[in-house]
């Protein structure tokens, strides 16, 4: 990608920030900082992990997970076929049947806490295999992937012993077999989101991870077995989307979760029709990011920046459609183009890293497809000056200005470093262009106004709203979104609905 | 009657309940009601796509304003159905006998537990936040709360045995959060559902709120299930083995779908359950940073 020249589009008379040149801080380099990948020991090839134990397939093949920055081959793993998670299924029920649905919330528990604290323990290695095998940045795996799956299965550990408090009557019960699919954009997290809820409240699991991204999930299988948890209370099958439509449409699953694009939810929301199977979807979005023109600037860049380039944007909740006023949109898209002008773009496991590399070549197509439809519909293209490595798959961290409502850009889900700058004049005018989606998945509201923030915060239609922050998580908050972007929460009270017959 | 010493009853001509107003069917068409017994009872307009589409509009129309009134308001305007209600308590009575075929006595039953199943809802409108909003610890300097909110335009097919009460038993749980809703009464006993819209627009529920519409499920429901602009669908009044086909339907929009039961129309007579209610809410999760 070459970097066309900024457009001319601030007035003379106006300074801006860039033209104030900075004697005090002089421009210095980063010598490399890579993380050893020594830590992690990679198998040649991985079976599926059922009952306890990894196995070979009965009717499966075999496909390669690649490292996306180098297109180095990391692993053989094998595609599970029907009458493997056939098998899955079976050792999650008889585990649900004679030992997890039996226990006592209280023993439940401490299998969780278990699971946390070896999480925590290995958390250097689950963070280089997941740069690895993903293409994020280290500095994002270490300080925010693994630490949240921790996270995750030790606040739902403090639960499974005291689901009779959380407002679903007295006594409320398990579903049975959860079939559980994730996304390759947070390998490790999605599966703690999925997992923990799930064991907390007393079912078992057959999890598909992502056909891209499956290395930690089999390393989570070890710490399972680390964990002493029961043989069969979870279960990894590793395959693409006809593994995952096995474990959707198998009878003896009794409730489907799903993270991923919204075309898929759809397929999977008729799958399920007709059965008693409850479902979750954790789908698209196409959040807005709003910024009041009384908004410190500085942080609403920073915000900017996070919600949008954070692991590449490769977010189901990224900040893809900025709203700025109209007012301040010179001295926001000045500073945010000169603060894009410092972000690294490279070899995720640097830890200098901002920017690591796309996750598949098949995303990068989309992305291009995508980025080349909003400049043939008339946005204004401007992408970061960074030297791109060689070999692996990557992409400049992107903005289009001049877009309207209409282009594709404005509408699609790019799932990838590229930033849609709108503008609006009124609060309402903000409001009304914030929801212009069939997505409701998360906002951004950027303004020192406190009773702005509020107004604002019940007008948008979406499941997680940041005020003057962005992109934030935790395992107590519930997440999911409003409309298209899916139904049902995940995190805190609200998740555990999900898992429980009621 | 017509032997000069008694007087001749005036019929009523039951209608359409959209936007508050009674229109007939676009259609033109209508079907025939009968009493359990067989005899004649009125002609009910017969609903179109077109209707029911119309319905939609104006339950999206009348949305943000209703999800905006103060949940205080919406819980009195509630209140002021049962109170309307109260007065036509003979009137109810006598239509619900006559679709079911028992005395007025045994029909005022349902009555009355449709009067009191408002009050119970309307009790609801301010508290279903309390119990179900949440402050959450997230660990980090941001205060963080969850609350629950409309999710939009329901679609509902009424329970079709439970003319009455059963009606009343799937409207007030989804307007009382601030949804409104598009409403397919029960094919065989329609009359009580247009009694009901009147007393609905003769209350304080603005108009478009709830909308009801009369005549063939199986011509309606696949288009409200495959209605682009409603949110949710309420199967209540549905038979389990159609329902699947509806579901599909409402994958079109990832519409939320509360599936019919699998053994028969519940009690409505037994105390509801307001998690009912939180069918057709979102939760809302808002992070503002801490700092000084």
């Amino acid at each position: 990608m070459t970097t066309p020249s900024e457009p001319a589009t601030s007035d003379a008379a106006v300074a801006t920030i860039s033209d104030v040149p900075d004697l005090i801080t002089p421009t210095w380099e980063y010598a490399p900082a890579p993380e050893a990948r020594e830590i992690v020991t990679i198998r040649s090839s991985y079976g599926l992990f059922v009952g306890g134990e990894f196995v070979e397939s009965s009717d499966g093949r075999a496909f390669k997970t690649v490292n996306p920055a180098s297109e180095e081959v990391l692993a053989e793993v094998t595609e599970a076929g029907p009458a493997d998670v056939d098998r899955a299924v079976t050792a999650a029920r008889r585990a649900y049947d004679d030992v997890w649905g039996p226990m006592s919330g209280r023993e439940r528990a401490k299998y969780l806490y278990r699971i946390a604290r070896t999480i925590q323990e290995r958390a250097r290695e689950l963070a280089v295999l997941e740069t690895l095998d993903n293409g994020k940045p280290i500095r994002e795996t270490r300080d925010v992937d693994v630490p949240l799956a921790a996270a995750h299965f030790f606040h739902h550990a403090g639960w499974a012993d005291k689901l009779a408090h959380a407002g679903y009557g007295a006594d409320p019960r398990p579903l049975g077999v959860a079939g559980q699919i994730i996304p390759w954009n947070f390998p490790l997290l999605m599966l703690a989101w999925k997992i923990a809820p799930a064991l907390a409240c007393g079912n078992t699991v057959v999890l598909k991870p992502a056909e891209t991204t499956p290395l930690s999930a089999l390393a989570f299988a070890e710490i399972c077995q680390q964990a002493d948890l029961p043989p069969g209370v979870v279960n990894i099958v590793t395959g693409a989307g006809e593994t995952g439509r096995a474990v959707v449409e198998h009878p003896d699953v009794d409730k489907v979760a799903f993270t991923g694009s919204t075309e898929v939810g759809k397929l999977i929301r008729r799958a399920v029709a007709g059965t008693r199977k409850k479902l979750t979807l954790e789908l698209g979005g196409k959040a807005a990011n709003v910024v009041f023109d009384d908004a410190a600037l500085d942080q609403a860049v920073e915000g900017i920046v996070n919600g949008i380039f954070f692991n590449q944007g490769h977010v189901c909740c990224a900040g893809s459609r900025l709203l700025v006023q109209e007012s301040v949109v010179e001295p926001v898209m000045d500073r945010l183009k000169r603060r894009l002008g410092k972000l690294r773009v490279g070899d995720p496991l640097d830890k200098n890293t901002d920017l690591g590399a796309i996750n598949s070549s098949e995303q990068l197509e989309r992305i291009t497809e995508l980025v080349e439809a909003g400049a043939a519909e008339g946005a204004h293209l401007w992408q970061a000056e960074c030297t791109l490595p060689e070999r692996g798959w990557w992409f400049p961290p992107t903005v289009f200005t001049e877009v309207s409502q209409s282009h594709r850009i404005a509408r699609e889900e790019i799932f990838g470093p590229v930033l849609s700058v709108l503008t609006f004049r009124t609060p309402d005018e903000a409001v009304d262009k914030a929801n212009n989606t069939p997505y409701g998945l998360s906002a951004g509201v950027w303004t020192e106004k406190g009773s702005r923030i509020l107004w604002m915060a019940q007008r948008l239609r979406a499941g997680v709203v940041w005020a003057n922050t962005f992109n934030r998580f935790d395992p107590a908050s519930p997440f999911g979104g409003y409309k298209e972007s899916g139904f049902g929460r995940e995190g805190g009270r609200h998740g555990l609905e999900a898992y429980l017959d009621v | 009657m017509s032997d000069g010493a008694g007087r001749l009853d005036v019929r009523k001509t039951y209608k359409l309940y959209i936007g508050g107003a009674f229109p007939r069917s676009e259609s033109g068409r209508s079907y025939e009601v009968t009493a359990a017994d067989g005899r004649f009872l009125a002609n009910a307009a017969r609903a179109s796509r077109k209707d029911l589409r119309d319905a939609v509009v104006a339950a999206r129309k009348a949305q943000p304003g209703w999800a905006a009134a103060t949940a205080y308001n919406r819980g009195q305007v509630l209140y002021r159905v049962a109170e309307v209600l109260e007065g036509r308590r003979e009137q109810f009575a006598a239509e619900v006998a006559a679709a079911w075929g028992v005395d007025a006595t045994a029909a005022a039953g349902e009555v009355d537990a449709a009067i009191d199943r408002w009050v119970w809802y309307a009790g609801w409108s301010d508290k279903i936040a309390v119990v179900d909003g949440a402050a959450n610890p997230v660990a980090g300097p941001y205060f963080n709360f969850s609350i629950p909110e409309p999710t939009g335009v329901v679609g509902i097919v009424a329970p079709q045995t439970s003319p009455l009460l059963g009606l009343v038993s799937v409207i007030a749980p989804v307007v009382v959060s601030g949804n409104t809703c598009v409403v397919i009464a029960s094919h065989r006993m329609p009359l009580p559902a247009i009694t009901l819209s009147e007393v609905l627009a003769t209350s304080d529920v603005p108009g478009g709120v709830i909308n009801l519409l009369t005549g063939h499920v199986e011509e309606l429901a696949p288009h409200l299930a495959g209605h682009m602009d409603v949110n949710a669908i309420d199967l209540a009044g549905v038979e389990p083995d159609a329902a699947a086909e509806l579901e599909v339907a409402a994958a079109d929009n990832i519409k939320r779908v509360l599936r019919p039961p699998t053994d028969g129309e519940p009690d409505w007579t037994a105390e509801p359950d307001p998690r009912r209610i939180l069918r057709f809410t979102e939760t809302k999760t808002v992070w503002h940073p801490m700092g000084v």
